[in-house]
């Protein structure tokens, strides 16, 4: 199912229509079944994190209303809707109330591009990856936005820290979005395959092995600079409940809070589809399950470690995380792509390509990927708990006898 | 087992200068008077013998006549720990030299003493009250404090 | 072109999601770094020795508990004590074991919610390291239950020994819960202590200096974190805590890890403690009986326990009368706040919350 499909089937049943109302009911179709599916995926995230945290806190968690406690999210969206829109006096109501808007938005747009089927919702855009990075790039605005028009201290401390990390972390994640491009671009021509390296479909039809393994640096690094980029734990700055209250939208309730909590869920979802596409082969897997659904199974797992990750991690400090993306994760980047670059270039200049070698590439990749974060942890990370035995202090003698 | 100085046992210690300004000893401490109490608190703390490096707590209370400061010492060096006190007799402006600048651990205990008894230590940074907000009369530990009815818009200030 | 910034003022608090109650302070920033701290405490100052100058000496008990709610047992231990040592009351000795026992949970109890709480600040979101804690806390508060009835205001202990002796199911629950718990403390510590985040979050934050700490008056973990090795239960052993061995841990050098370290490190020798106080009760009575309306000679008397956050020390001065004419609470949370403004200047806001949370204050302990 995607645009052209929608557009032709409205041709056959009502024909004679001028096209620009096909073109816009099509679209609002489109967007209408991409929105509320979205939506749905991201309620269904909130109950499936609630439980999964309180299954790892060894909680019960949400349990009551509807099985297993599904319809809880349902509830919670009611309740919030119910509840009071309150707009700080000196908050800045345009740009407060457009805020929402901006961090929801992109979220959706993402879904327009991820191919579900051999196909995306929007048809074959050949620019996908730059879609994505570019649409994502409004997360930072909006969490400006929120924080600068609502007035609040604690917000733009959330915002002050939340923009500078997201800049820092837009860098590593692009870098290691052009290895995966470099790698398509080298298999489909090799291939000889129409499709633009830069478009989703291109990348999920070059993974004959999966990226993840084919280029696990590139994986990692993409991984941890888009939980930055989505501000999960640990690096859930721009929020950080126990230093800031609430962070950047402190001031919102009602339906607005409502959409920074949906889109908070949705995040994960959004981005757990994009790397199952560029990194775990997007809807390729077992032939004899539909590829949507190993798509749709392979977005949850993702979800699901990240879910893992926000309950066991605790979060760092924020000259920690610029010390991260800026000393580990670029020199790490950097380190990937020209390895990539270098091993495509003595593996793949023939006009055939095998299995075998791309195997060679991935074996050496991961002992690349190794060797490096080795010894950069080693120059950059923590030394461990030191083992340095504690000295008395003079200041104190507990058995002391006066004489 | 820590030993508990005394009287008797500081006695022995302190100079002669110190031991004539004594006011008065009871069974387990002795009493100064208010303006030697800086004089009496630098040797605790620095005579080698004593080594009072902590004060473990400084309190008030009224005895309607005069006022008591008790001021509970410890050397943890030494394990050992003792206790003096002083009067002071003077109910509109009681003060009193602050020992802040000897033990830090008196800072907020003496800034609790003057919120809650109103005596006032001089020489403290930050004089000021601490548990009871500013602008409270009067000083509820003191024995004549008169309970007001915090739920009358006049008295709650 | 020179940067030029403005420091920013933010009130933290009454109500923050990580000020342990209703603490406020008031923090003025350079970016991120803080400049100036001031605390503002009081929102919570319920005039418990006001109070205590109108109640009888048994009923005092009661507010006691309300000092310090995560360790109300070593907040009765301290009073009961201190009453004893006016009327010169003689304890018998099982009351004094089970005294032992029941402080040592307590204090176990306490560490729990400290190292907890200190794991929720530091963002484990959902706090599992706290839910941990919790679950332990809850088997705890399970056998108070059985002994008094009461899981958090426990008001077991009476001037003259114990409300009631404890009931059989008690010993069977504590056997399993000492069994059970070094295991728990060992899964604790490898969840929190090897975490990469933690340590860099923790080591060198906040740090206190031996000698600063002693001037200070600073008590408990947070003193013994600085590697001062002071216990009261060493240096001045009350109850029965001579005939019982156990280690005191200490710390390096005074940061916010080994606060957190004293404190798992004290749970593990508080196991110890009861398993050696569990072997070595005596039978026998539980209480010297005295008088509801019991009325002490007049006299004067300071006498301190080693609570979980400090030392926690009574000073009542009697009258005769059936209620104290002075009861002071000379409160470790309290005095421990005195060095809260040198650890925070120079810290950055998210050291803000941890260095607080490390010192482990309650407010009712701190406002009274």
């Amino acid at each position: 199912m995607n645009f052209n499909n929608i557009q032709n089937l409205i041709n056959t049943l009502i024909p004679s229509l001028p096209s620009w109302i096909v073109f816009m009911s099509a679209a609002i179709f489109i967007s209408f079944f991409v929105i509320n599916a979205v939506v749905m995926t991201g309620a269904l995230t909130v109950w499936l994190e609630r439980r999964l945290l309180a299954r790892i806190q060894s909680r019960l968690g949400p349990n009551r209303w509807g099985p297993f406690g599904l319809f809880t999210p349902i509830a919670d969206i009611i309740k919030m809707i119910g509840k009071e829109d309150i707009v700080p006096s000196t908050a800045d109501k345009k740009i407060f109330n457009l805020a929402p808007i901006v961090l929801l938005v992109p979220v959706l747009l993402v879904f327009a591009v991820i191919p579900m089927s051999s196909n995306s919702f929007l048809g074959q855009l050949n620019i996908g990856i730059l879609f994505i990075v570019g649409v994502t790039g409004f997360n930072t605005l909006a969490v400006f936005m929120a924080a600068w028009s609502s007035r609040n201290k604690y917000a733009l401390f959330g915002a002050m820290r939340g923009v500078a990390m997201l800049l820092s972390y837009e860098v590593p994640m692009a870098l290691s979005i052009v290895s995966v491009v470099l790698t398509t671009n080298f298999i489909l021509n090799i291939e000889g395959s129409s499709l633009s390296a830069l478009s989703l479909v291109g990348i999920v039809e070059a993974q004959r092995i999966p990226f993840f393994i084919l280029q696990p640096l590139g994986c990692l690094i993409f991984v941890t600079a888009a939980s930055a980029e989505m501000s999960r734990a640990p690096f859930d700055m721009i929020e950080s409940e126990s230093e800031l209250g609430a962070g950047y939208h402190t001031e919102y309730s009602g339906i607005k809070f409502a959409i920074f909590q949906l889109t908070e869920f949705l995040a994960p979802v959004a981005t757990a589809a994009i790397i199952s596409v560029m990194f775990a082969g997007g809807i390729r897997g077992l032939s004899i399950i539909p590829g949507s659904i190993s798509l749709i199974a392979k977005i949850f797992i993702i979800v699901l470690i990240f879910i893992w990750i926000r309950a066991t991690w605790p979060r760092l400090r924020v000259d920690q995380i610029m010390n991260f993306a800026w000393k580990f994760l670029l020199p790490l980047s950097l380190i990937n792509i020209f390895s990539q670059a270098v091993l495509l270039q003595i593996f793949l200049s023939s006009s055939s390509i095998s299995n075998t070698e791309l195997w060679i590439i991935a074996g050496i990749n991961w002992i690349i990927a190794a060797v490096s974060i080795f010894i950069l942890a080693k120059v950059f990370g923590h030394k461990g708990r030191a083992k340095n035995i504690p000295i008395p202090s003079p200041l104190a003698n507990m058995e002391f006898k006066s004489e | 087992m820590s030993t508990i100085l005394y009287p008797e046992n500081l006695l022995e210690i302190l100079p002669d200068d110190l031991k004539n300004s004594i006011n008065d000893t009871n069974s387990d401490s002795i009493s100064i008077s208010p303006s030697e109490v800086l004089k009496f608190a630098k040797f605790f703390r620095n005579d080698p013998r004593l080594q009072m490096e902590t004060i473990i707590s400084l309190t008030g209370v009224d005895y309607i006549e005069f006022f008591e400061i008790v001021y509970h010492l410890r050397s943890m060096k030494r394990n050992t720990s003792m206790i003096f006190c002083t009067q002071i007799f003077d109910r509109s402006d009681p003060n009193l030299p602050s020992v802040s600048s000897i033990w830090r651990g008196a800072d907020l205990q003496e800034r609790e003493v003057f919120d809650l008894m109103g005596i006032r230590f001089t020489n403290h940074p930050n004089m000021s009250r601490i548990l009871l907000w500013e602008g409270f009369n009067g000083h509820p530990l003191r024995k004549d404090f008169e309970y007001i009815d915090l739920t009358d818009k006049n008295n709650a200030s | 072109m020179p940067l030029k910034t403005e420091p920013v003022t933010i009130n933290l608090g009454p109500q923050h999601p990580s000020t342990h109650g209703v603490f406020r302070l008031k923090v003025t920033f350079d970016g991120e770094q803080i400049v100036d701290a001031e605390p503002v405490m009081g929102y919570m100052h319920r005039g418990t020795e006001k109070l205590a100058e109108e109640r009888s000496y048994v009923q005092i008990v009661t507010l006691t508990d309300r000092l310090d709610w995560v360790s109300s047992m070593t907040n009765n231990l301290s009073y009961v004590r201190t009453v004893e040592k006016l009327a010169n009351i003689d304890v018998p000795i099982r009351a004094q074991y089970l005294r032992v026992i029941c402080s040592e949970l307590q204090r176990i109890a306490s560490h729990l919610i400290a190292t907890g709480f200190l794991m929720q600040e530091l963002g484990t979101f959902g706090g599992t390291p706290l839910m941990y804690c919790f679950r332990e806390r809850e088997k705890i508060l399970d056998m108070f239950e059985m002994l008094c009835g009461a899981r958090v205001t426990l008001s077991y202990m009476r001037p003259g020994g114990l409300i009631q002796d404890a009931p059989p199911e008690f010993w069977e629950r504590l056997k399993i819960f000492t069994s059970e718990m070094p295991g728990y403390v060992d899964e604790l510590e490898s969840l929190i202590s090897d975490n990469e985040v933690v340590l860099a979050r923790t080591k060198n934050v906040g740090i206190l200096s031996d000698r600063v700490a002693v001037d200070a008056s600073i008590t408990g973990p947070m003193l013994r974190a600085t590697g001062v090795r002071w216990d009261l239960r060493k240096a001045h052993p009350y109850e029965i805590y001579n005939s019982l061995h156990f280690e005191v841990p200490i710390g390096s050098n005074g940061d916010t890890f080994d606060r957190y370290f004293v404190r798992i490190n004290e749970i593990r020798e508080s196991i110890k403690l009861i398993n050696q106080a569990v072997e070595q009760i005596p039978s026998g009575p539980i209480r010297t009986e005295i008088p509801y309306f019991f009325k002490p000679p007049v006299g004067t008397a300071f006498s301190s326990v080693e609570a979980p956050k400090g030392e926690l020390g009574f000073y009542i001065v009697s009258d005769g009368g059936i209620s104290p004419y002075r009861c002071h609470i000379r409160s470790p949370s309290f005095i421990n706040l005195t060095v809260l403004k040198d650890l925070l200047v120079g810290a950055s806001m998210a050291d803000l919350i941890v260095i607080f949370g490390s010192i482990d204050v309650v407010m009712g302990e701190v406002d009274r």
